[in-house]
């Protein structure tokens, strides 16, 4: 079936959160060799070439969170990144495609005290703030202090939080702990959509992976997030795997659409294609949309262009004819 | 192509086409068509031909040879003559031949896959990501086992000429299966692809001139069933290796029966796939694709019968149909599809009558809402419940994408319905709970068995089934002995032909001894009992006296024993420990009664010193066995995974049906007992038939010696007669038979029935004193090898 429809930011109704109910997740199975055989096989069972491929990487490029979480960011940066985000292809690039208007990504992704400045840099475009917030990307920090982090961020003018858990409530079963912590973050953020980052990494089996995503649900995040780029291993198609299947299941129980967000680890064309795939085979077409699917790269977006100007030109691009970040 | 922008709203795949260009190009170099492939050369032949299509269009792609009898006797020889030369090259030799071929495929991989996907219409995937990849992987690794032939089977040999004949569902793979261990071991080939998909084998011939195979090691015929059969009918063919349908595999054991061809039949099944409530359901949903909509479900091993646990039934059946949503059927060369079509038209006319009689019989059936293409040979994946173990689609191999899903409510009952079939292939298990998951997999009768996966394949492991799946392994050290033969047992002497005599109810001969009547009785169940003819028989001496009277046993007593011995499973179930304490006991009641036993001989006809020597050589077969029946250990395969083990478990057959020689009465008898009820095995014997009165002797020893009820059962009487009976009895799954060479020839014949495991002597004289009469092989030969996947890792 096709769906034409035009998905826009607001077409999604926000997940309310349900109250914490471990039988939805406690007895739940995962088992990783059949869930890596699934990753494996499924972007090999999936090909998308020429225009199509193209398509597929503008809409990569179109739910794109342009990220910078660096020690060393400035407000010049943070421009430039936004730059960037409103006119991520080349004018020639733009009309060699066909497309009636410049695309822009999904957000800008920084620190909370870099939103003020995204903010003034995004002015004018529809492009939304993201901010991370929570004592990212540890989580650490006393729980008042991380809620406070949210309202500043919010206050700053971030439409979206992305939140890290703590990983403790999860290595030690403490769903309710988690179930209370999420529930107050999502509070805190008020009417900014919240992501939750799991930092799986840190989760190892992909049993914590489902539990924690299960119990962040129920507690009302917006979005799924996987990783938050610092961990040693950040996205993986089976951990991400495993978290879809948890939205499903989240969503067939509940009636809300969930949104998730890999990020850290996609680097290339290929790995976008790859979790466009997932994306498609495990969610439908509809999870192939801004408003519940994310990329938090920063990378990405050069190989990206490089590959749209070599599908118009039939020629390998050079990283240095494309704007920078 | 639609604009960017309107892909942007639809977000479709869109086509990716594998380019057929090579492929096409190599088929117009054949503009006549293919000749068969014999002693290095393409021959082009007299005979009829026939046509090749393209199962996805429906195109004609090529003209083969329906090769005549002729052409398989230009085949044979040329492999006869090849042989000679062919089995002295050293085994290094041998493993740099298979190295090079392996290294030919994959300089060749696309080409063949590409070709192998038009030819069958398997998706350009399976076959780029895993026939292909595969069929390299066996060369290699057989390759190594040509290296090694001579110091890790030594007293073996190769067999000479082996007759291969394949089927269409993984072409080439089945040819490398095939070839592979057959040239490893020193034999030539000759190879005949199935009809509907020739033209990989065909390449492949190809490949061995490229890969400066000498002419007639491999041979390839093309044809239909009457070339297959003229193959399995040539008398210089020493072995045959088939793979197909169980119908065709009784036919050919029927038409070998007697010849002594050494022959492995790898045939249908209708596997198991079993979802406990503690599974990774979405796992699980995916290994229902990965097993029945593998290949379109034309897959020998498919698990196509999906036993689900009650509770997590309903949950189950939702996931899959969501899933079955999703999947992509059409051009089986674009890379995003999921199926392609049936091999061909009377395939497809077959599955549609089998879903339509499982429509008929009430199960309920879901399709998959794909698009199906308007040309070729396309059927949707589909899904049958509300179905029972009565339902033809549950019982019957459809070959096809279609599976039947029922429920169960126990372990217990998971196993009795996964046992509930003719079949006995494979078996896919879905438990995160290591204890359910390894029961399960001990209880199920197959030969394969995939813990949490499914359709996992490697050269290092074994392949092949249980009951009517077949019998022998393809892959690993257990698939070589299938393409050797003991050293000994080929240099047997012929035994001179006895006339059978008479068997005398009535006779008034005078008693040769023995003070007191003693009455020699059938022994079954743990018990003497009088045969159901109420019928004796006359035992006589060398000088026709009479040494007393044995149960004329018959057909019922024969059922009995093999009920008696169906049930006496503890035996099998039974510490491996605990069956060699009670062999050991037996050894030391047969030694306080030695002298009873050498008067018996001695009244027989034997002399005392020869008296004496085989009840002490029995002794030590006793105690020989008792040994081994702990240690004859299975193995650890290195499959190509990682994170995987692959348990290879020496199993016991189940019930074997042994029939005695005349020569050592005692001696052949325990030589043919022991190696079985070492193994777990429950025992039928049928003792010579003249000289019965050993083994009524000896049920008394059993009696004394903890040997538990039903597992050693004995019925004298008319041996023929009798031997008939269990070669044709369903739940009789292996039988040794010693006797003449029409006997065997009758044994393998009716061996066809369930396709029981036979090991016949063709009328050779074993010397149950040599140092072969016990051994390893013995062993090897009571046991079947089930291969358990294990993947771990969380």
């Amino acid at each position: 079936m096709l769906e034409t429809k035009i998905y826009h930011q607001s077409g999604v109704k926000r997940n309310t959160g349900v109250s914490l109910d471990a039988s939805w997740f406690d007895q739940h199975q995962v088992n990783t060799s059949a869930a890596e055989r699934r990753a494996a096989s499924l972007t090999a069972r999936r090909s998308v070439k020429k225009e199509y491929q193209a398509a597929f990487l503008v809409k990569a490029l179109q739910c794109m969170d342009l990220t910078t979480l660096a020690g060393d960011d400035t407000q010049g940066r943070v421009q430039r990144l936004c730059a960037k985000a409103r006119r991520p292809l080349r004018d020639d690039i733009v009309k060699g495609l066909g497309l009636s208007s410049t695309p822009h990504v999904g957000a800008v992704c920084v620190y909370p005290t870099m939103v003020a400045h995204a903010v003034k840099a995004l002015k004018g475009s529809s492009i939304p703030v993201a901010s991370v917030a929570t004592g990212f990307p540890a989580g650490l920090t006393p729980l008042s202090m991380r809620l406070a982090e949210i309202k500043y961020a919010v206050e700053q003018g971030a439409q979206e939080i992305d939140i890290v858990i703590f990983r403790s409530q999860v290595l030690r079963g403490e769903w309710a702990a988690l179930y209370d912590e999420i529930s107050a973050m999502r509070q805190a953020c008020g009417p900014a959509h919240m992501k939750a980052i799991l930092a799986t990494g840190d989760l190892k089996t992909l049993r914590n992976v489902y539990k924690a995503s299960m119990v962040v649900m129920q507690a009302g995040a917006d979005f799924i997030k996987t990783s938050t780029g610092k961990e040693d291993v950040n996205a993986t198609l089976p951990v991400s795997l495993t978290m879809l299947r948890a939205a499903r299941d989240y969503g067939e129980r509940t009636g809300f659409e969930i949104g998730f967000k890999p990020a850290g680890g996609l680097k290339t064309a290929k790995d976008a294609m790859n979790w466009l795939i997932l994306m498609k085979e495990e969610m439908g077409r509809r999870w192939l949309e801004p408003d519940l699917f994310r990329i938090g790269a920063s990378s990405l977006l050069a190989d990206i262009e490089r590959q749209l100007e070599y599908h118009l030109t039939g020629r390998y691009a050079a990283l240095s004819h494309h704007s920078v970040a | 192509m639609p604009s960017v922008t309107s892909i942007l709203e639809t977000m479709d795949y869109g086509t990716a086409p594998e380019s057929a260009t090579h492929v096409k190009e190599w088929l117009a170099a054949h503009p006549k068509g293919f000749g068969h492939f014999i002693g290095g050369k393409f021959v082009h032949s007299k005979a009829p031909h026939l046509e090749v299509f393209n199962p996805a269009t429906g195109a004609k792609l090529a003209t083969i040879a329906n090769g005549s009898a002729e052409d398989v006797n230009a085949a044979v020889s040329a492999a006869s003559k090849a042989f000679t030369s062919w089995s002295k090259l050293s085994g290094h030799q041998r493993a740099k031949h298979l190295y090079a071929i392996a290294r030919h495929i994959q300089k060749r991989e696309r080409f063949l896959a590409v070709l192998e996907t038009m030819d069958n219409g398997k998706t350009i995937r399976e076959s780029r990501d895993i026939d292909i990849p595969l069929v390299a992987r066996h060369f290699y690794h057989h390759a190594g086992w040509a290296e090694l032939r001579d110091t890790e089977f030594t007293g073996f040999s190769p067999l000479g000429v082996c007759g291969q004949i394949i089927p269409w569902n993984f072409p080439l793979l089945m040819l490398a299966w095939k070839i592979a261990p057959a040239l490893a071991a020193g034999n030539t080939v000759v190879l005949k692809p199935a009809e509907f998909t020739p033209l990989t084998a065909l390449a492949f011939a190809e490949i061995c001139t490229e890969a400066g195979l000498p002419d007639g090691v491999v041979n390839i015929i093309t044809g239909d069933g009457n070339t297959g059969s003229a193959l399995v009918a040539h008398k210089s063919v020493a072995k045959i290796a088939f793979t197909g349908s169980t119908d065709v595999g009784r036919i050919i054991r029927k038409q070998t029966a007697g010849s002594a061809k050494k022959l492995s039949l790898e045939l249908g099944g209708k596997s198991p796939f079993i979802v406990f409530d503690d599974a990774d359901l979405d796992g699980a949903v995916e290994g229902v694709v990965d097993s029945v909509w593998f290949n379109q479900g034309q897959v020998c091993c498919a698990g196509t019968r999906l036993l689900i646990q009650e509770s997590i039934h309903d949950k189950f059946i939702a996931k899959l149909k969501r899933r079955m949503e999703t999947l992509r059927v059409g051009d089986p060369l674009d890379k995003s599809n999921d199926m392609g079509p049936l091999v061909d038209p009377v395939q497809v006319a077959r599955v549609k009558g089998l879903v339509s009689q499982g429509v008929e019989e009430g199960g309920e059936y879901f399709s998959s809402p794909c698009m199906l293409p308007e040309l070729g040979n396309f059927f949707a994946p589909g899904l049958f419940t509300d179905v029972g173990t009565a339902s033809t689609v549950m019982r019957e191999e459809i070959f096809g994408p279609v599976i039947s899903a029922m429920s169960f409510r126990t372990p217990e009952e998971a196993a009795m319905l996964a046992n509930h079939t003719a079949y006995g292939l494979a078996a896919s298990i879905w438990s995160e709970n290591i204890n359910v998951a390894l029961e399960a997999a001990a209880r199920v009768k197959a030969g394969v068995v995939w813990i949490n996966s499914t359709n996992l394949f490697d050269a290092a492991a074994g392949f092949g089934g249980y009951k009517e799946s077949g019998f022998g392994r393809e892959g690993g050290r257990e698939g070589m002995f299938e393409y050797l033969q003991a050293d000994w047992l080929h240099k047997l002497p012929v035994a001179k032909s006895r006339p059978t005599k008479l068997l005398a109810t009535s006779d008034a001969t005078s008693p040769a001894s023995s003070d007191i009547d003693r009455t020699a009785k059938l022994y079954i169940g743990g018990k003497q009992v009088r045969p159901d003819s109420g019928y004796s028989y006359a035992v006589k001496t060398p000088k026709d006296k009479l040494a007393g009277l044995a149960g004329l046993g018959s057909r019922k007593d024969i059922r009995n024993a093999v009920e008696a011995a169906l049930k006496a499973s503890a035996w099998s179930t039974a510490t491996a420990h605990n069956r060699a304490q009670v062999l050991y006991f037996l050894g030391e009641n047969l030694s306080a009664r030695k002298l009873e036993f050498q008067a018996r001989l001695i009244e027989l006809g034997a002399t005392p010193s020869a008296a004496k020597r085989e009840v002490e050589t029995g002794l030590h077969r006793i105690f020989f066995y008792a040994a081994w029946a702990d240690k004859y250990d299975g193995r650890i395969h290195s499959t190509n995974a990682k994170r995987q083990t692959t348990l290879a478990f020496n199993e016991p057959f189940g019930v074997m049906g042994l029939i005695c020689p005349d020569e050592a009465p005692l001696l052949a008898m325990l030589s043919l007992a022991l190696p079985a009820l070492a193994m777990g095995n429950t025992i039928v014997v049928i003792p010579s038939q003249s000289q019965p009165l050993l083994a009524t002797d000896f049920y008394q020893l059993l009696d004394t010696s903890d040997v538990p009820a039903g597992a050693f059962n004995i019925v004298t009487g008319p041996q023929g007669e009798l031997a008939k009976v269990l070669a044709e009895h369903d739940e009789v799954a292996s039988i040794w038979f010693h006797g003449d060479a029409k006997g065997s020839a009758m044994v393998e014949a009716a061996s066809a029935g369930n396709l029981k495991s036979t090991w016949v002597n063709n009328a050779k004289c074993f010397d149950w004193y040599a140092a072969e009469a016990q051994g390893v092989e013995w062993l090897r030969r009571a046991t079947q090898v089930k291969n358990i996947w294990i993947p771990y890792g969380e």
